[in-house]
């Protein structure tokens, strides 16, 4: 693995600790390099990191690490509410002008998703806060962007205002404006040509745009991908645009999202949305405490857990729970659970959200594939009732009838047995975690994810 | 001959309007790297551990990525010690030479792999926005140029608006696209492309995909097929598969790159916006790691704005303001 949460990096130093009665300078300074790694490898601006150990340094020196009996937990944590401080608390509210409507600008460079966004965030006013947005095509350069949000209008049955792509930016903002008012829309949504932050003539544009408008926002719009440059791209449109906040887009993906940190310590604006997918509701409030241990490796615990508590069945839950740790688990709490675990999403968005996914040898094994389940409840249903209960009845013959039964062959009967065998040695893995998260944070109810 | 000599001189053998371009694209990436490295010269005129380190920052800073780079600073360590290196400027030209070395064995291998009087099929990939579709209509524009009989495959049937984005470019350069509606089955696109490739006797076919995040495992799929389909038609083919790199990403690229590596058996990166300040130092690491060359890097959104990728130039381009100087120095 390319990447290694920072809990696997202070492995060693910890090591070299546990014998020990105190913690050195040496141990915190050695761990500070880990920590430093750790940040680096996420994407964090290098300046950044290096103000940020500086700080945590000095915190983890005082005696709050050194007397403390685990002080690998303790660096972690301190490492952990530093970096969620950096980030700000929780600000998913969108400005509301004193006079109707409330302009929205979206700014940011080629790529990032604005138009995608554009069309989210419509929606998500729409849904959440029961508005009626406009949204206004002003990019007028790339091929057919104009298109794009049009069939995002399209799929939303929403309007979308669109002057062609042979009249200036400012003057279809200008427009937009007047029809948003005429029309009673209580919100206009820019969606604006993605630029780069040298590009003087461009950012002259949007100035304008922003003249004629008066956006109540500005939303500067980042790749969770993003590397070392995030501090040049956000400080140059804060400078420039003096932007009022910062959606970050693509975090479905595998990206540690170290972008996070450099945006919001040059432009100390807060990160209001991530978005989470193609799809046009996949627009969700960013949850900085969530990002920080995403960033240091720690898995999108908290994500993975709000997700199973809107979804699972919290009787079954809890019986499951149960039969966890007495494991004694079955064939067909096996298959309840994949049936669970389906109606929260995409398996491999989920499995990416775990902690140390990655690590976790078995994980990978355990159906990724959606369309495997169907073989997987054909083999299961197979199965008598006696063998359900009892998998160490599953001898070889047993098997053969269990794979002619189900259509399928013995290879996947004997793949399906040792996957149940695996899940069920992650699931006490990560029992075990969610316990020491569930301390930390004072108990975390009736562990409602399936899995535990 | 020393490297810089060598270096010079291929440069000077290009085509001046080619040099003059990619210089001018990477004037901005020039330019914070250098002045980075120009102040690294200024600072510390000795080659001690902190000038290491501020070089390990610069190196960091055009997201080389830490692994590589500390690889990288460790055997320039050996370099100077062995060489007996003190004064700063004259480890210049070893990490030059060392950069470009890693990043391109021989200028052949970012050559791309055009068959002659045959059918070429390309196949782009990548995550969402990097430029994919862009870069086909800047090579679709390439290639028309040579006289080539050119057509693109609309692949992306997912995102709004992406099948018009490539109509456009053709439009744009005069070349035709195969498409099927929104919605449709990428892989039934591109059978469409090839049999309409084959019989209209193209030269080239470049064959657009939507963006999809590498760890989307059936979208990755999707793509396999996708894949498999022009094999099955045409037997050699895709003759490349580009993966598209945007230089503004950061360490994910390499997870990018070993994935649709492993989906799609990557040939070549395409290393778009370096028209940015961005460095995309990544290129470095995932040479080092999965030995993938770059073999084309886009320069801007217009349809002439794509070259081919020579290591001397974009080190060149990263140095040239410290090479000057060190030949007035050396002058003097
Ligand atoms: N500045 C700059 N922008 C680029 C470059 N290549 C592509 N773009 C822009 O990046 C955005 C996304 O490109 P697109 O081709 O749609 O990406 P795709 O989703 O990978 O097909 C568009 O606005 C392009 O104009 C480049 O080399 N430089
Ligand atoms: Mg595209």
């Amino acid at each position: 693995m390319a990447f290694e949460g920072l809990a696997e990096r202070l492995q060693g130093t910890l090591k070299k600790i546990r014998g020990k009665g105190k913690v050195s300078e040496q141990d915190v300074k050695e761990m500070m390099r880990e920590v430093r790694l750790a940040l680096l490898e996420a994407d964090v601006n290098f300046k950044v990191v290096k103000k940020f150990i500086a700080d945590v340094k000095e915190r983890a020196i005082g005696q709050e690490v050194l007397d403390s009996l685990t002080p690998g937990q303790q660096v972690i944590k301190v490492v952990n509410e530093e970096l969620t401080k950096l980030m700000g608390g929780e600000q998913s509210k969108i400005a509301v002008a004193q006079k109707p409507p409330t302009v929205v600008m979206m700014v940011g460079l080629q790529g990032a998703g604005k138009t995608t966004t554009t069309g989210k965030l419509a929606n998500h006013l729409r849904k959440k806060h029961n508005r009626n947005p406009l949204m206004v095509a002003a990019d007028i350069y790339r091929p057919a962007a104009i298109k794009q949000l049009e069939t995002l209008g399209k799929q939303l049955d929403m309007p979308v205002f669109s002057l062609g792509d042979q009249v200036s930016p400012v003057e279809i903002a200008k427009q937009a404006l007047a029809k948003a008012k005429e029309e009673h829309h209580d919100y206009v949504l820019i969606d604006t040509a993605g630029r780069l932050h040298v590009d003087e003539e461009l950012m002259g544009e949007l100035d304008e745009i922003k003249e004629v408008t008066s956006p109540e926002e500005i939303l500067l719009v980042v790749d969770a991908m993003t590397g070392q440059d995030a501090v040049n791209v956000a400080q140059s449109f804060n400078e420039r645009l003096g932007i009022s906040g910062v959606v970050l887009t693509k975090l479905d993906g595998d990206t540690r999202g170290g972008a996070a940190i450099s945006v919001k310590s040059v432009t100390d604006t807060p990160i209001k949305f991530a978005g989470m997918g193609e799809k046009i509701d996949a627009l969700e409030p960013f949850h900085p405490e969530r990002m920080a241990s995403r960033i240091l490796g720690m898995g999108d615990v908290l994500t993975l857990i709000e997700k199973a508590q809107t979804n699972v069945d919290e009787e079954r839950a809890k019986e499951l729970e149960r039969k966890m740790r007495t494991n004694d688990l079955t064939f067909d709490d096996f298959l309840e659970q994949l049936s669970q675990v389906r109606n929260m999403g995409p398996l491999d968005e989920l499995l990416d959200m775990m902690p140390g996914a990655g690590k976790m040898k078995g994980l990978k094994n355990v159906q990724v594939d959606e369309k495997q389940i169907g073989h997987i409840e054909a083999i299961v249903k197979s199965m008598t009732k006696a063998e359900r209960d009892d998998p160490s009845l599953l001898n070889a013959s047993r098997r053969k009838r269990i794979a002619k039964g189900s259509g399928t062959s013995i290879q996947e009967v004997n793949r399906l047995i040792k996957q149940f065998h695996e899940m069920k040695k992650m699931m006490k893995q990560m029992s075990g975690m969610q316990k020491g998260k569930g301390k930390k944070k004072g108990g975390l109810g009736g562990m409602k994810f399936p899995f535990m | 001959m020393s490297f810089f000599k060598k270096l010079k001189e291929r440069i000077t053998d290009q085509t001046d309007s080619v040099t003059e371009k990619f210089k001018d694209g990477l004037s901005k990436t020039r330019d914070s790297f250098v002045g980075a490295m120009n102040e690294l010269v200024k600072d510390y005129r000795t080659v001690d551990e902190e000038f290491f380190e501020e070089l390990e920052d610069i190196l960091i800073s055009a997201d080389v990525g830490v692994h590589t780079v500390m690889t990288l600073i460790d055997e320039l360590k050996d370099e100077a010690r062995r060489r007996n290196i003190k004064d700063a400027r004259d480890i210049q030209p070893v990490i030059s030479e060392k950069l470009a070395e890693l990043l391109q064995k021989s200028e052949e291998e970012s050559k791309l792999n055009i068959k002659e009087n045959e059918l070429t099929v390309i196949l782009f990939v990548g995550v969402n926005g990097v430029g994919k579709t862009t870069t086909i209509g800047k090579l679709a524009h390439q290639f028309k140029q040579e006289g080539k009989n050119v057509l693109m495959a609309a692949g992306d049937t997912f995102r709004a608006g992406a099948i018009e984005q490539l109509e456009v470019w053709g439009e744009r350069v005069g070349v035709d696209v195969i498409k099927q509606q929104a919605g449709s089955d990428p892989a039934a696109v591109m059978f469409d492309a090839v049999q309409s490739a084959k019989s209209k006797k193209a030269d080239v076919l470049l064959c657009d995909t939507a963006g999809r995040l590498q760890n989307k495992v059936n979208l990755m799929k999707e793509l396999e097929k996708v894949k498999r389909v022009l094999t099955r038609e045409i037997p050699d083919a895709p003759h490349e598969v580009l993966l598209v790199l945007d230089a503004t990403t950061g360490q994910n690229a390499m997870s990018q790159a070993k994935t649709f590596g492993q989906a799609t058996d990557v040939s070549g990166i395409v290393l778009t916006k370096l028209d940015g300040t961005a460095k995309g130092g990544i290129v470095l690491a995932i040479r080092n790691e999965l030995d993938i060359p770059v073999k084309l890097v886009g320069l801007g959104e217009g349809m002439d704005d794509l070259q081919e990728f020579r290591a001397e130039q974009y080190v060149h381009g990263l140095f040239s303001e410290v090479l000057k100087e060190a030949d007035e120095a050396a002058e003097d």
